[in-house]
């Protein structure tokens, strides 16, 4: 039920950024979501992908500092307090959030919530008991 | 008019200063074949002897000794006095791996004192004097060398140790302080500092500053004598031979005599070894002639400058040393510490960063900046710039440990540092303070 996110290690320095998404252009690899940590010298760049172990290897095998988390992907309605329902839930648990982004999908009237916790297997128990729509692998990534 | 400690020595025609040179070198050869196995193996390995030596003109005969002789010795291996016969011991910056203790027997403390006294009343101090000590007081030996010249000369000594620069101000305008001892960037630091309470050079009585520990240049120079309103000197010395003042700077300020009654100067070809001809540029040696506990003989400093006996209108005979043009190694003096770029080196090795590393050293409002790039690592990232600010901090504060001094660590892309083959450049000294 977790989704592979790539964690990808990008100096502040120009061209550095581009240098990534061109690699992963010119290997087929889609972008689902991403999201930015950024410090005074280097950002984290965050990405779900289509393929995260290809893109991962693409990657390594270009001198990229790169790791591989699990996180949490939900469908949350798109209406005002989709987000908040979610929030209650884990806060509820005692579940910390590292970070989180989200995005609206294709289909009318939805939003996916990716969340990186600090207990994964507690965090995904907390909302399928409150009856979350947790998103496979394969949803995410087909998307 | 200008004024000497000791006038005999400091103007003595230089072929009594040979002649007693001379006698004091074979008396300290002998001294040291009979109480220093260790040098003693290095002379039977060259095959010389005490007999060997006759005069100064027999130097260049004996072995070099090192940092690295130093460092296998440790920490007894070159003391030729019994422990009973030993008052003091003062050591180099605590920079672990390369440090080094040196001791003193009562008489090697007096004779310090007594270098470092011929300073100060070469920078016009008196026993009318007060004489501020703002270097750092215990192991490093600026704080008790110029402590103990300042007593001799019987200037009132204000034995402040460094920091608390407020405080430092304070005790210049209520005790009426004439003569300041510190580091060039402390010194800057302090006039800075006394300009942003408020007050001018109008509200202190300072004249003199005798400074040292670390390379500066005349720009700065002139810099702190605007700032503080006085004539700044120029001090040098190192642990290894005593402490501040085996030589120093008169009112010409070309330069330093070396007290070479204590200290006999030799320029060498910093690759080969070879003795170069006065008013070459080379690699600078000393050899104690006059320490009873710790007599290190032909000691490369590493320090590059060139000797001079060009006649000097201060009257003094003693030969003169150019700053430090630089080092024969690749220690840097940061902020007065010694820092070799392997102790930065060995740390990132620990904290499982790879060994590539460019460090900048510069120098921003006269305080020494040290800034160094460091490649992620795998090992070292993570997904949550938590994680990587708690290693990168844990990075800072090793260093600290070793150093003292706290860097600014940037992380930077993999392999985008030179690699250590070929000519890595390690380090970038934007200080530009040789030419």
């Amino acid at each position: 039920m977790f989704i592979k996110q790539l964690s990808i290690f990008v100096e502040n320095k120009p061209g550095k950024l581009s240098a990534v998404t061109k690699l992963l252009s010119d290997n087929d690899i889609d972008i689902r979501a991403l999201s930015i940590a950024d410090t005074k010298d280097f950002g984290i760049l965050r990405l779900i992908v289509n393929d995260p172990d290809k893109a991962c290897e693409t990657l390594k095998n270009a001198d990229c500092t790169v790791s591989m988390t699990n996180v949490i992907a939900i469908g949350a309605e798109d209406k005002p307090g989709g987000l908040t329902g979610i929030m209650e839930c884990l806060y509820a648990s005692n579940i910390s959030v590292e970070y989180m982004y989200a995005f609206i999908t294709k289909k009318a009237g939805e939003a996916y919530v990716i969340i990186r916790v600090d207990n994964n297997d507690k965090a995904l128990e907390a909302l399928k008991e409150s009856g979350f729509a947790v998103l496979t692998a394969a949803e995410v990534y087909d998307m | 008019m200008e004024n000497y400690w000791n006038k005999e020595i400091e103007c003595m025609s230089r072929e009594d200063m040979k002649k007693l040179q001379d006698e004091r070198l074979v008396k300290q050869v002998k001294h040291v074949w009979d109480n220093v196995p260790y040098y003693r193996k290095k002379m039977e390995e060259k095959g010389v002897t005490p007999d060997d030596i006759k005069s100064t003109d027999d130097l260049w005969k004996l072995p070099f000794l090192t940092k690295a002789d130093l460092r296998d010795a440790y920490p007894y291996g070159l003391l030729a006095k019994p422990l009973a016969d030993c008052v003091r011991i003062q050591s180099t910056s605590g920079t672990t791996g390369k440090r080094v203790v040196a001791f003193y027997t009562q008489n090697d403390v007096d004779l310090w004192e007594d270098c470092c006294a011929r300073a100060v009343v070469a920078a016009g101090g008196t026993n009318e004097d007060v004489c501020q000590v703002c270097y750092g007081y215990g192991l490093f030996t600026g704080g008790p060398g110029l402590n103990g010249g300042s007593h001799k000369v019987g200037c009132l000594t204000l034995p402040m140790s460094s920091g608390n620069t407020e405080r430092q101000i304070q005790f210049m305008l209520d005790l009426g302080s004439t003569i300041l001892c510190c580091t060039p960037s402390y010194a800057a630091y302090i006039g800075e500092t006394l300009h942003d309470m408020g007050y001018t050079t109008d509200d202190i009585k300072l004249k003199a500053g005798i400074f040292g520990a670390e390379p500066w240049t005349e720009e700065m120079r002139r810099e702190i004598e605007k700032s503080l309103g006085i004539k700044a000197y120029d001090i040098y010395g190192l642990t290894e031979t005593s402490g501040p003042g085996v030589s120093f700077e008169c009112s010409e300020q070309t330069g330093m005599h070396i007290n070479e009654d204590h200290f006999i100067a030799e320029i060498i070809d910093p690759d080969t070894g070879e003795v170069l001809p006065e008013g070459s540029k080379g690699e600078l040696v000393f050899t104690s002639i006059t320490k009873e506990a710790f007599p290190l003989l032909r000691y490369r400093t590493r320090d590059i400058c060139v000797l001079t006996r060009k006649k000097c209108s201060c009257g003094r005979t003693l030969v003169k040393m150019t700053k430090p043009m630089g080092r024969s190694d690749d220690m840097l003096i940061i902020r007065g510490v010694n820092v070799f770029p392997s102790q930065i080196e060995t740390v990132l090795i620990e904290q499982g960063y790879a060994p590539n590393y460019q460090i900048e050293v510069d120098r921003v409002n006269n305080t020494d900046t040290l800034d160094i790039n460091v490649e992620m690592s795998a090992e070292q990232f993570s997904d949550t710039v938590k994680d990587i600010q708690q290693k990168e901090k844990e990075l800072v504060d090793a260093i600290k440990t070793i150093l003292g001094i706290t860097p600014k660590v940037h992380l930077v892309s993999p392999k985008t540092i030179a690699r250590s083959e070929g000519k890595a450049v390690r380090v970038i000294d934007k200080r530009k303070l040789h030419d």
